[in-house]
C-alpha cells in the first residue's frame, strides 16, 4: 500500500505550525511529542501505520475553525478523526499531517421528542446517541458493529449502515443537518431540523466523503420510536442458492424484515464452536428478524415460515422468547470474534445484487482453493451487502499479501456482478486503487470536482478514497509562501 | 431536440452553443430558455427485480409505465412522488427523470423518506457532454462521493439525466386513515407529533384547516393496521373523537398533489420547517389558505399573486419554494430560497464544476 512522502517543506516547519497550534488551544489538546503521537498511527484497519506530526484534541466549533485556519495558512495536510474504527483506513495518519480528533466534542445539545431529532457534537460514540434518548423509548436507527466505540463524525464520514438498514436505511437516510468546518476555516450550516435541502443537496455529497470535504463537528439527527418489539427466526439450508432464493421469495411477499442475515459453512462451524448458539450444521444460515406487536410479529412470522417451508429447509427455529431471540443472535454478533480464534482475518465490505448470491459464493469458493486462504461469508442478505472473512496468518511472510490481493480480487467481482467495492465501511487506503475497476476516469473526476470546490488544496485526508495516480495532480499543494 | 439515445444526447451537449432548459414530460413548471432538451426519448425499464427491491429506467420513462410495472408485483415507489399538473395546470406525461431532477416526495416522505433515500444510482450527461456515472443498482454502497444524492433535486442544472436505479419497496396490503378534530394548526401539530412518536409507524400525517381536522395514515398487512388503528384510536382519544375515514387513498392523493389549490387564484409556495415551528410560520404568512403535511414540517400556502412570502415571514429554520407563479413574480423571487453566501459559494462553485458553460436551466437554481 503506498501513501505518498511526506512533504520535508512542512515536517521542517513542525516548530512555527505548533507555536501557531498553541496561541489557539490549550495545551492538553495538542500532542507533539513523538511518543505520544503514536497512539494516532493507525486506525482498526492495524495493517498500516503512520504516527502523524501533531495531534490535536479540539473542545468546541470555534477551536476546529482556528486549527483549520491555521493548517490551510501553512499548507498542512489534515486527517480527521472519530473514534478511530474505521476498518478501511480512513483516518490513516501521514507523517506531515495534523490529526484532528473530534474525540472531546461529544455533547448532547439539544433532544426534541416532538420533533424528533437529537443535536449532537460528532465525537458522541453511535451507541450513547440512542442511550440519550432511551429513558424515552426512542432510538438512533444505524447501527454499525462498532457502535460502542465509533463516534458520529465517523458514521458522517463513511455513510455507515448496521444490520438493520434494510428496513431504517444507513446514515445518509437519518442525518438531517450539520454544522461543518471547511478547510480554511469557514463554518457552514447545512440543513436542520427540517426535512430536505431547499436548493442542491449538499448534505447528502457530505456525507459518505470520508472527511475529505470538512469537519462535522455537530449533527442533527433523526430519532425514532422503538417498536414494541422484535423476534427472529432461524433457517438452515443445504444450499446456499436455496437460502438465496428464499430471500428474495420473502422480500417479494411483501414483508420488510429489519434484518436479514446469512452466514456460510465455515462462519456457522466457526460461530457455534465458539459461542455454542446451537446452530444446525448444515450449508448456509438465515437469520430473520421482524418488529411490532407480539401478534404482529406472530403473523409475519407465519408468512415467513410458510415461505420458508417451501425451500426444504433443515431447520427452521421460530424464537417464542426473549432469550431464544438472545441465543439465535449470539452466533451472528460473535461471528468476527470467533473467525479471530482461528486465526486472523480480513473483513471485505462488497455489496453485491442479491440475485447475484449462488454465483458470487461459488466463485468465492473457487478463489479461495486458488488463493489457498479459507473464507467464511457474513451476509447483509437482504441488502446485498457481504462480509467475506478472509483468514491468513500475519506473522506467515507474504501471507498479508496473497491475502489482499485475494480480496482484490472479491471486490472485483462483486463490482463484475453489478454491485460495488464497499458497502458500508468506505474506500479509505484499503480500496482506493480499486477504484479504477468500478468508476471510469470521468466518473472519478466528478467527484474530484466536488473535492476541488470544498477544499482547493487538497489539504483534507488527501490520500484517501480516489486512486492515488488519479488525484496525483491535485495533491501538488502550492505552499503557504505563495 | 430530443435525443434517442444516450450518447446521441452527449453528442448534442457537447456542441450546445447557447443554454437549454432540460425538460422530461414538462410538467413541473420549469421556466428558462425556449430552446429545449428533452429526454423523453430516452425510455424505457432496463431492468426489475422484485426480489431485490431494484428497478433501473431511462430518464424519460413515463412514470405511469413504472408504475403499472411495479402495481402487477405488488410493489411501489415508497416515496410517493406527488403529480403536479392539477396544481399548475400543466400537461404532458411526468417521467422519472423529472421525479428525480425535483427530489419530488409525498405525505409518505415522513416516514420511508424523500426521493432522494431511495435513488441508487444515476447516469447523466454533463455540461460538456461527458457521461458519467456514479452510484450503482444495490442498497448499500459507499464507494466514493455520494453525487446520486447531489443529483436529486437539482433540477437539471448540473447535468442531464439519462438512467436511475431506484430501490422500490412492497405495496402494503392495507391502509386506514383517522380523523381528529383541531380547532387550529397548533392543535393539529400537537395530535400529528403525538401519533408520530408513537411505535404504530405512521405514513401520513397531515392538517387541513378547512377541514379542521388531523389525518393520520397507518399502512401495512390488514390486521397489523386494524390494531395500530385502534391504538391510535385509543392514544389521540385525549384530543377528542377519532375517526375512521374513507376513502382513504383518495384523500391522500389530493394531500400529495395540494389538489384543492388548483384553479385557484394566487401563487402556492412550499414551506419546509421543524414542525413545530409550522404554526408559527403559517400565522406569519397571512395565507389565504393552507395545507400541512408531513406532521407540520411541510406547510403548502396560497397567497395572493406577486406576494413576497419570503419578506412577510421573515427569517427562520428551513426553506420556500415559490411553485406556482406568474414568470415575472418567478424571475423577481426566484423559485428557490437564497442560500446564505457560505453555502452559495458551495453550491456556485459545484455547478460551474459541472456546467461550466452554463448550458443547463440557467437562472433556475441561482
Amino acid at each position: 500500500m503506498d501513501m505518498p512522502q511526506p512533504n520535508p517543506d512542512v515536517l521542517a516547519r513542525k516548530a512555527s505550525v505548533l507555536a501557531r497550534l498553541r496561541q489557539v488551544l490549550p495545551e492538553d489538546a495538542i500532542i507533539a511529542d513523538p511518543s505520544e503521537t503514536r497512539a494516532y498511527e493507525c486506525d482498526a484497519l492495524t495493517a498500516y501505520k503512520c504516527a502523524p506530526m501533531i495531534a490535536v484534541l479540539p473542545s468546541s466549533t470555534q477551536e476546529v475553525s482556528d486549527i483549520l485556519r491555521i493548517c490551510h495558512d501553512e499548507g498542512v495536510p489534515v486527517v480527521p478523526r472519530g473514534a478511530g474504527t474505521s476498518l478501511a483506513g480512513g483516518a490513516l495518519p501521514t507523517a506531515d499531517c495534523v490529526i484532528l480528533g473530534v474525540a472531546r466534542m461529544n455533547e448532547v445539545l439539544e433532544v426534541d421528542y416532538d420533533n424528533r431529532f437529537i443535536r449532537v457534537q460528532t465525537g458522541r460514540t453511535n451507541l450513547s446517541v440512542t442511550g440519550a434518548v432511551e429513558e424515552q423509548d426512542f432510538f438512533y436507527a444505524p447501527d454499525p458493529s462498532s457502535q460502542l466505540a465509533c463516534a458520529i463524525a465517523g458514521n458522517i464520514a463513511m455513510n455507515s449502515g448496521g444490520a438493520h438498514c434494510l428496513k431504517y436505511g444507513v446514515t445518509t437516510n437519518n442525518l438531517l443537518g450539520v454544522t461543518m468546518v471547511l478547510m480554511d476555516g469557514r463554518v457552514v450550516e447545512i440543513g436542520g431540523a427540517h426535512l430536505d435541502s431547499g436548493g442542491l443537496d449538499l448534505l447528502g455529497v457530505i456525507c459518505g466523503s470520508e472527511g475529505q470535504l470538512g469537519v462535522v463537528t455537530e449533527a442533527t439527527l433523526r430519532i425514532l420510536r422503538k417498536p414494541e418489539g422484535a423476534r427472529p427466526v432461524l433457517m438452515g439450508f443445504d444450499d446456499n442458492a436455496v437460502a438465496g432464493e428464499c430471500v428474495s421469495d420473502i422480500i417479494k411477499s411483501g414483508i420488510l424484515p429489519v434484518a436479514i442475515e446469512f452466514m456460510d459453512r465455515l462462519c456457522i462451524e466457526a460461530c457455534e464452536n465458539f459461542a455454542h448458539a446451537g446452530y444446525p450444521n448444515c450449508e448456509a444460515l438465515l437469520i430473520v428478524e421482524v418488529e411490532g406487536s407480539d401478534a404482529e410479529i406472530d403473523s409475519q412470522l407465519a408468512k415467513i415460515v410458510e415461505i420458508a417451508k417451501r425451500h426444504n429447509p433443515v431447520e427452521l427455529r421460530e424464537s417464542q422468547s426473549a432469550e431464544e431471540s438472545a441465543r439465535i443472535w449470539l452466533g451472528r454478533k460473535s461471528a468476527f470474534g470467533a473467525m479471530g480464534q482461528i486465526n486472523d482475518y480480513m473483513c471485505l465490505d462488497g455489496t453485491i445484487p442479491v440475485s447475484a448470491l449462488p454465483d458470487v459464493l461459488r466463485r468465492i469458493g473457487e478463489l479461495s482453493k486458488e488463493f489457498g486462504l479459507p473464507v467464511g461469508n457474513v451476509f447483509h442478505a437482504g441488502d446485498g451487502n457481504m462480509h467475506p472473512l478472509i483468514l491468513f496468518d500475519a506473522n506467515k511472510p507474504g501471507d498479508l499479501e496473497k491475502c489482499e490481493a485475494f480480496g482484490a480480487e472479491i471486490l472485483k467481482l462483486c463490482v463484475d456482478a453489478g454491485g460495488c467495492l464497499t458497502g458500508e465501511h468506505g474506500v479509505g487506503i484499503e480500496k482506493r486503487d480499486l477504484m479504477h475497476h468500478q468508476y471510469a476516469p470521468q466518473d472519478l473526476e466528478a467527484q474530484m470536482a466536488v473535492k476541488d470546490v470544498f477544499d482547493p488544496k487538497w489539504l483534507l485526508n488527501p490520500a484517501k478514497v480516489f486512486p492515488l495516480d488519479a488525484s496525483a495532480a491535485r495533491r501538488v499543494v502550492p505552499m503557504a509562501a505563495e | 431536440m430530443r435525443p434517442e439515445s444516450e450518447s446521441e444526447l452527449a453528442e448534442i451537449v457537447a456542441g450546445l452553443n447557447e443554454p437549454v432548459r432540460v425538460v422530461g414530460g414538462g410538467t413541473r413548471g420549469v421556466t428558462g430558455p425556449d430552446r429545449m432538451l428533452s429526454t423523453e426519448g430516452l425510455r424505457g425499464i432496463t431492468l426489475y427485480e422484485p426480489g431485490a427491491l431494484t428497478l433501473v429506467a431511462q430518464a424519460g420513462t413515463p412514470l405511469a409505465e413504472i408504475e403499472a410495472a411495479l402495481e402487477a408485483e405488488g410493489q411501489q415507489l415508497a416515496f410517493e412522488p406527488m403529480d403536479h399538473r392539477a396544481l399548475l395546470g400543466s400537461a404532458g406525461e411526468p417521467t422519472i427523470g423529472g421525479v428525480v431532477a425535483a427530489n419530488v416526495s409525498g405525505p409518505r416522505r415522513i416516514q420511508a423518506g424523500a426521493c432522494r433515500d431511495f435513488l441508487l444510482g444515476v447516469r447523466f450527461v454533463d455540461g460538456q457532454g461527458q457521461i458519467i456515472k456514479n452510484g450503482g443498482r444495490v442498497m448499500k454502497n459507499v464507494t466514493g462521493y455520494d453525487l446520486v444524492k447531489l443529483m436529486a433535486g437539482s433540477w437539471g442544472t448540473l447535468g442531464v439525466l439519462t438512467e436511475m436505479s431506484l430501490k422500490v419497496l412492497p405495496k402494503p396490503e392495507a391502509s386506514a386513515t383517522l380523523a381528529v378534530p383541531a380547532k387550529d394548526a397548533a392543535t393539529a401539530v400537537r395530535i400529528l407529533s403525538e401519533a408520530l412518536k408513537s411505535p404504530f409507524e405512521v405514513t401520513g400525517a397531515a392538517y387541513d384547516p378547512q377541514q379542521q381536522c388531523a389525518l393520520i395514515r397507518i399502512e401495512g398487512f390488514a390486521e397489523s393496521v386494524s390494531y395500530r388503528s385502534g391504538r391510535l384510536q385509543e392514544l389521540l382519544g385525549q384530543f377528542g373523537a377519532v375517526d375512521p375515514v374513507e376513502p382513504s387513498d383518495a384523500l391522500w392523493q389530493t394531500t400529495r398533489d395540494a389538489a384543492d389549490f388548483a384553479d385557484t387564484p394566487g401563487d402556492v409556495w412550499r414551506i419546509s420547517v421543524k414542525p413545530g415551528d409550522a404554526p408559527e410560520i403559517a400565522a406569519r404568512a397571512e395565507a389565504d389558505r393552507t395545507l400541512f403535511d408531513w406532521g407540520g414540517g411541510l406547510i403548502w400556502v396560497l397567497v395572493p399573486a406577486g406576494t413576497d412570502l419570503r419578506a412577510r415571514i421573515g427569517a427562520f429554520s428551513g426553506h420556500a419554494t415559490l411553485v406556482r407563479a406568474g414568470a415575472d413574480t418567478l424571475a423577481r423571487l426566484g423559485r428557490f430560497q437564497p442560500e446564505p453566501q457560505g453555502i452559495s459559494a458551495l453550491t456556485q462553485g459545484i455547478r460551474q464544476k459541472f456546467d461550466p458553460r452554463g448550458m443547463f436551466n440557467p437562472g433556475l437554481m441561482e
